[in-house]
């Protein structure tokens, strides 16, 4: 592994398209987090992700390299940009993409950058290897994966289910769960809301009638439980 | 190759992602410098494995585990966020201090106390109205004050909320 270390003065010319893959994906990830606009960020992402699949490549790692591309490039940059969509996000310029602590944010990444560095540096000095072609083919990832890593693939493929049913539940918004407590707080809490099975609006609208509001909730609660009314279940929820 | 030059490269992107995750204030961008840590420890995976020759390709089968979970944290990043934005009518991560103290910003000082100012001044006025509405109907019966008081005030501290909140943003 890093017997006759080359120098590091005669790079060869994987190191050098390595490199300049490298380069490419800094700088785009840095425009990623310094650009004004949104869609650019995320189109800055597709080309640092591009960048970064070259590099698997380089390094022999082909089958990773077709995975970046279909999953980050294909998937999650639409992904992103659909969510980019959804929340109605300014299309030109906008000045207040950056938070205020932006100096002290970049000090803490100066100084992650440099940590990490000299601490690669000094410790991987040394470490040189020859790239063999052939070692990261879809082949021999298939067969460790089926053989060896069986275990983690099939409870990844539940998490990713897990995911993908926490995902839909959490963007639909007919499922009756936990919307009704909201709405029928903000009807309460309005003056004007009209709502007659929910007590705190009965009270606040009309005193009169608020005598017997207890009773009203528990003639609700006990005589049509199928009525579906929310408000009984949160006054006795809470 | 040299194994430095993948170290380097990783290390920078990640330094790029942190400084994106702190510095930015949309959620979907947070979520891409996220993406950006999530590669550079992706390039020192590959890196490293190509490096020690693994037999059982550890680090490459690793790589796509961590894309497969990174794709399932974007999706649930982005139904949390459209679920925020439909709720708040923003992204913005700097108006989300809702868990936050109360002590240390001018912006967010003035509404917890507000919430609490209500919270014992409206259980005081609940039962002070109670009784001079009481009268009239004239049936008074013992359990029916002493629960009543309960479920309104905490109908309206629930209920004032959101609203208020939403009416801050």
């Amino acid at each position: 592994m890093t017997e006759a270390v080359p120098s590091y003065l005669s790079p060869t010319g994987q190191e050098i398209v390595f490199l300049l893959l490298g380069a490419v994906a800094v700088g785009s990830a840095l425009l990623v987090v310094t650009t004004r606009q949104l869609v650019h960020a995320a189109l800055w992402l597709v080309v640092c992700f591009g960048a970064l699949a070259g590099g698997y490549l380089v390094l022999t790692a082909e089958f990773v390299a077709w995975v970046q591309v279909l999953i980050y490039v294909g998937a999650v940059v639409v992904l992103l940009l659909f969510g980019i969509m959804l929340t109605r996000a300014p299309i030109g310029r906008s000045a207040d993409l950056d938070s205020g602590n932006r100096l002290v944010s970049a000090l803490v990444a100066v100084a992650t950058a440099v940590v990490l560095v000299i601490v690669v540096i000094d410790g991987f000095r040394t470490a040189y290897t020859p790239l063999r072609p052939g070692s990261g083919a879809a082949k021999e990832l298939g067969a460790s994966v089926f053989a060896t890593w069986v275990l983690p693939f099939e409870a990844l493929s539940v998490l990713l289910l897990a995911a993908l049913i926490g995902a839909i539940v959490l963007s639909r918004t007919d499922i009756p769960g936990a919307p009704p407590p909201d709405r029928a707080g903000g009807n309460g809490n309005s003056p004007d809301a009209h709502t007659g099975a929910n007590p705190p609006s009965a009270e606040d609208t009309s005193p009169s009638t608020a005598a017997s509001p207890a009773p009203r909730t528990r003639d609700n609660a006990v005589s049509d439980p199928t009525g579906g009314n929310p408000p009984p279940d949160q006054t006795g929820g809470l | 190759m040299h194994i430095v030059y993948p170290a380097v490269v990783s290390a920078l992107l990640f330094s790029v992602g942190v400084y994106g995750v702190l510095a930015r204030r949309n959620t979907i961008l947070v979520l891409m410098s996220v993406e950006l840590m999530l590669n550079a420890v992706n390039l020192n995976l590959v890196a490293f494995d190509v490096w020690l020759g693994d037999r059982l390709h550890s680090g490459q089968v690793l790589t796509l585990f961590v894309i497969v979970i990174a794709a399932a944290e974007v999706g649930l990043g982005l139904a949390i966020v459209l679920a925020l934005y439909r709720n708040r009518r923003t992204v913005d991560i700097d108006h989300l201090r809702d868990l936050s103290e109360p002590l240390d910003e001018p912006s967010t000082a003035p509404a917890p106390p507000n919430t609490s100012a209500d919270h014992p001044a409206s259980s005081p006025e609940a039962p002070a109205d109670e009784p001079s509405s009481r009268p009239a109907p004239a049936d008074p019966p013992a359990e029916a004050p002493s629960s009543s008081p309960t479920a309104p005030v905490r109908g309206q501290a629930g209920s004032e909320h959101p609203i208020k909140r939403g009416g801050r943003l």
